[in-house]
């Protein structure tokens, strides 16, 4: 149904091997591919227009490089051109010179207004502020109880003084609260209005009025991640209406594309500040243009993926799957069990493949993934002797047979487990002994991790006692490394990805797996892993 | 730091291993034997035991007074409004006319300009689809619209302005599917109510949607009970009940972060014990991505149904919302088993056209329509009033 970007332009370019430039008719066959993918993402129409104009533009002018297919290299084009729009500079929340500082929330019923100022209130105490909720959505029937239940979550004092249900002036609450924050020293005052339409134009000069009131030094737009082709005209109705500074976008926590982003920003000009992902007040966060570009183009979203084992995972579980990274052993059906356990925990296996790069072509097969098999799986890994676990290899017939029967599966399934785990086996050992392929040596690693770097070094050390010593330029690497990660520690340097994993080659996943070939990861270059 | 780099890794190496192993395998198909168990099976949660916190008196089971009406009963032939305040459905229809002329006349206007326009050449036809896709109808169904329309066209060899709108209206009425049951079933059958459940994403209107339903209800002289079964959103219930008290319908509620299906569930027993003729049931909003929260509302009818069989599901699709629309109705679907679907914030510049996919790829029909915030602002869904309105 929904096919990613980039399968699409590899079908269209199959027929295209060995070219060395794109050609016209290529362009304009990719170019309504593009064009496809985008309004799936619910991109608005006029935007994306304008977008592929911009990319057949772009296209023509490219020389090949030898690297990329032409497949990529427009996907390439396409999600810089998109982390253009959606970039730009990075805003930071403008403070007033004389505090309170006067922050107001805007947007349709039903975007996330309330929850959001909850979270943004909690966000900025955070930073030492001392944020003031203010209800002035005396609308919607009990609009401000919601806003006091949030406050007291964020532990934040909330300005109420009218009990809302159609009752008060929401202007005068507005002004009131600048008073009272005046007052009580906050220095910030967080102002959620009621939802409106941008038709209603009743309700458009409420909000103009709230602003003309208390003259905000911010105004944001909150939109629903989930909206469709409307986003334009909304966004541009409040842009006309009550004008806005910076953009909010929330529910990002579904699996909607978020193609109203790339729509609003372009319509308005407007950055998309602060994106929300999820129902408890900490899912916020600062908006990351590049991730959302991997998003609209679904190329899928390792970042998302280890944030969220940052999330589930402590400290000494991230540090047991780490250690059978690091560690000189072979990884065993018992590694793997226990990582797949761990995965589990992730979510639906279905949601975190969807994640994975480069899987929109299986799409269908993942929605019909149940986590039941997993069950299974494990089932088959439980039925094996500890010798098999430690050493599959010795696995035959018989055994397979003898395993089959007894997790009560067939013995295809113990192959097809086997198999996958050879060859999962095997990437893995690859990436203990040369590096990891396309990530020489993983430069630059160093930082905060003490005991899972002691760990890596020590394995490297005995490594290097071992078979691969003799590999010249290893042994250099490794020197390299250490020398790198002792400077780092003492700088305690921003650790960085290693430049391999999104920049040039990836690290080679089964076969079955990517379908030929895994299109281009997001690029993760420049990302940094959060602070701990 | 770099354990979480080394951790992500192996998870991603653990993901393509297991992964591989399950599109592998269902890319063979079935396994004989082995059928995939449909996600609805959990274990079986005891219903908590019905103490209900707003003391109603207990097992007068007098069977409803009222003989059940006609199993359909789309608020179509309104009773005497004899409670104060809301009034009947009828006469909702004209004010859907007014709001969807107002809010979608862009749409026909340029559609139709384009239609009558001399030629209809590549570029008008493209037009054409593009501006269904700004309708949110889907690049599928727009393209396929267009196909059929393009082919009438040229068959009959029309060029006038009535006679295309006229095809154009069919083609539409044809996507809207016009003989689906679009009944809200709200008349109780026996001793019991009608039970209805309330289902959507975060902020599409639920509570709203349900308040103005039982507004509806009442207003055509039925007796109601409402469940707020929202005990995770802040003051969920407290909306409700302010929807509940201004018309008079008690409203079943617990404190906040209270097992919903519990709720649920006192809230169809009170219904039952009261001789209600509908129970509506306020579910909390989640995303359908939360395998979590969707196994919970699954429990959640389930319990519900140990008391009572639900009528109706309706699933509350905001019209400003894209192509996901399509996801959250299938994942819905596929938990609850949504019944029908209530398209809400139509009064705004949004089309709502999500609706034309889901209908044909689940054959859930529309059945509500919600027009703005005032108590009375939802109607029943007419495709021909939607379409004329579409059109102009």
């Amino acid at each position: 149904m929904f096919e990613t970007l980039s399968d699409r332009l590899t079908s269209v370019f199959s027929s295209l091997r060995g070219k060395g430039r794109l050609s016209e008719e290529d362009i304009n066959a990719t170019a309504r591919e593009i064009r496809l993918a985008l309004l799936e993402a619910d991109v608005a129409l006029p935007v994306v227009r304008d977008f592929i104009a911009r990319i057949k533009e772009r296209s023509r002018g490219e020389e090949v490089s030898k690297a990329l297919n032409p497949a990529q290299q427009v996907i390439k084009i396409v999600n810089e051109e998109l982390i253009e729009i959606l970039g730009g500079e990075t805003r930071q929340i403008r403070y007033a010179k004389n505090p309170p500082t006067v922050i107001m929330l805007a947007g349709l019923q039903g975007a996330g207004k309330t929850t959001l100022a909850g979270k943004l209130a909690k966000w900025l105490s955070a930073q030492r502020n001392t944020p003031l909720l203010v209800a002035a959505d005396l609308q919607r029937p009990n609009a401000v109880t919601q806003l006091q239940v949030v406050g007291e979550r964020a532990g934040t004092p909330v300005f109420a003084p009218e009990p809302g249900n159609g009752v008060g002036d929401p202007v005068e609450v507005a002004r009131r609260s600048i008073e009272f924050a005046e007052r009580n020293n906050h220095n910030i005052v967080v102002i959620d209005t009621a939802g409106r339409l941008g038709v209603d134009t009743e309700m458009m000069q409420q909000a103009a009025d709230i602003r003309d009131a208390v003259s905000p030094d911010e105004i944001i737009f909150v939109v629903d991640a989930m909206i469709g082709q409307d986003a334009v005209n909304t966004a541009q109705a409040f842009l006309d209406g009550v004008g806005y500074d910076a953009v909010a976008l929330t529910k990002l926590d579904g699996d909607a594309r978020g193609g109203a982003a790339l729509s609003i920003r372009h319509i308005t000009g407007r950055p998309i500040m602060f994106a929300s992902t999820g129902e408890k007040l900490d899912d916020f966060d600062l908006f990351h243009p590049d991730r959302m570009a991997s998003r609209i183009l679904d190329m899928g979203d390792v970042l998302t993926l280890i944030e969220q084992a940052q999330r589930t995972f402590d400290e000494a579980e991230v540090q047991k799957m780490a250690s059978t990274m690091a560690s000189d052993e072979d990884f065993t059906l018992d590694d793997f069990l226990q990582q797949m356990m761990m995965v589990r925990k992730l979510g639906p296996i279905g949601n975190l493949l969807g994640m994975m790069p480069g899987m929109g072509q299986m799409r269908e097969q993942i929605d019909n993934i149940d986590d039941k098999a997993l069950d299974r799986l494990q089932a088959i890994i439980q039925s094996m002797t500890p010798g098999e676990r430690s050493n599959p290899k010795m696995i035959n017939g018989s055994r397979r047979l003898r395993i089959a029967n007894g997790s009560g599966t067939q013995v295809s399934d113990v192959n097809n487990l086997v198999t996958r785990f050879f060859e999962a086996q095997k990437v893995m050992r690859k990436m203990k002994n040369g590096g990891m392929p396309g990530i020489p040596g993983m430069p630059g690693m160093g930082g905060g991790g003490g005991g899972g770097a002691r760990k890596k070094a020590k394995a490297q050390q005995k490594k290097k006692g071992k078979q691969r010593s003799g590999n010249p330029m290893k042994a250099r690497q490794q020197e390299l490394e250490r020398q790198q990660r002792r400077k780092e520690q003492q700088e305690n340097a921003q650790p960085q990805l290693p430049p391999g994993f999104g920049g040039g080659k990836q690290p080679q996943l089964p076969p079955a797996f990517g379908g030929g070939g895994m299109p281009n990861m997001p690029d993760l270059s420049d990302f940094k892993l959060p602070e701990k | 730091m770099e354990i979480y780099l080394y951790a992500g890794l192996a998870i991603v190496l653990v993901l393509a291993a297991v992964g591989g192993f399950f599109l592998v395998r269902t890319r063979r198909s079935v396994a004989p034997g082995e059928e995939d168990t449909a996600p609805e099976v959990t274990r079986a949660p005891e219903p908590t035991a019905p103490q209900d916190r707003e003391k109603d008196g207990g097992a007068d089971l007098l069977p409803p007074a009222q003989a059940p009406p006609a199993q359909e009963t789309a608020p179509a032939a309104p009773a005497e409004p004899e409670l104060e305040t809301p009034p009947p459905s009828a006469g909702r229809m004209v004010r859907l006319r007014a709001r969807l002329a107002r809010s979608q006349s862009a749409l026909g206007q340029g559609l139709l300009n384009l239609l009558s326009s001399s030629s209809l050449d590549e570029d008008a036809w493209e037009e054409i689809e593009d501006t269904l896709i700004t309708a949110d109808i889907g690049v599928t169904s727009a393209t396929q619209i267009v196909e059929n329309l393009r082919t009438k066209v040229k068959v009959l060899g029309t060029r006038d302005r009535d006679e295309v709108r006229a095809l154009l209206r069919e083609e539409l009425l044809a996507q809207i599917r016009t003989d689906a049951d679009r009944g809200v079933r709200t008349a109780p059958h026996g001793d019991r109510p009608a039970v209805i459940m309330v289902v959507g994403v975060n902020g599409t209107g639920k509570t709203t949607t349900t308040g103005k339903l039982a507004r509806v209800l009442v207003g055509d002289g039925r007796t109601v009970v409402l469940g707020a079964a929202d005990t995770f959103r802040a003051a969920a219930s407290e909306q409700l009940q302010t929807w509940g008290s201004r018309v008079g319908a008690p409203v079943v509620r617990k404190e906040e972060g209270a097992d919903p299906a519990s709720v649920a569930f006192d809230a169809v027993a009170r219904g039952i014990a009261d001789g209600v003729d509908t129970v509506i049931i306020d579910t909390a909003g989640r995303l359908h991505t939360k395998t979590g929260l969707m196994d919970e509302l699954g429990k959640v009818k389930r319990v519900v149904e140990k008391k009572s069989r639900v009528d109706e599901v309706l699933l509350v699709l905001d019209a400003t919302t894209g192509q996901n629309g399509l996801r959250q109705a299938r994942v819905f679907a596929e938990v609850v088993n949504v019944t029908g679907i209530a398209l809400t914030k139509l009064d705004g510049t949004a089309k709502g056209g999500i609706i034309v996919q889901v209908q044909r790829e689940l054959g859930v029909p529309v059945k509500l329509v919600g027009l703005g915030e005032g108590p009375d602002d939802l109607a029943p869904f007419d495709p021909e009033v939607f379409v004329d309105a579409i059109l102009g």
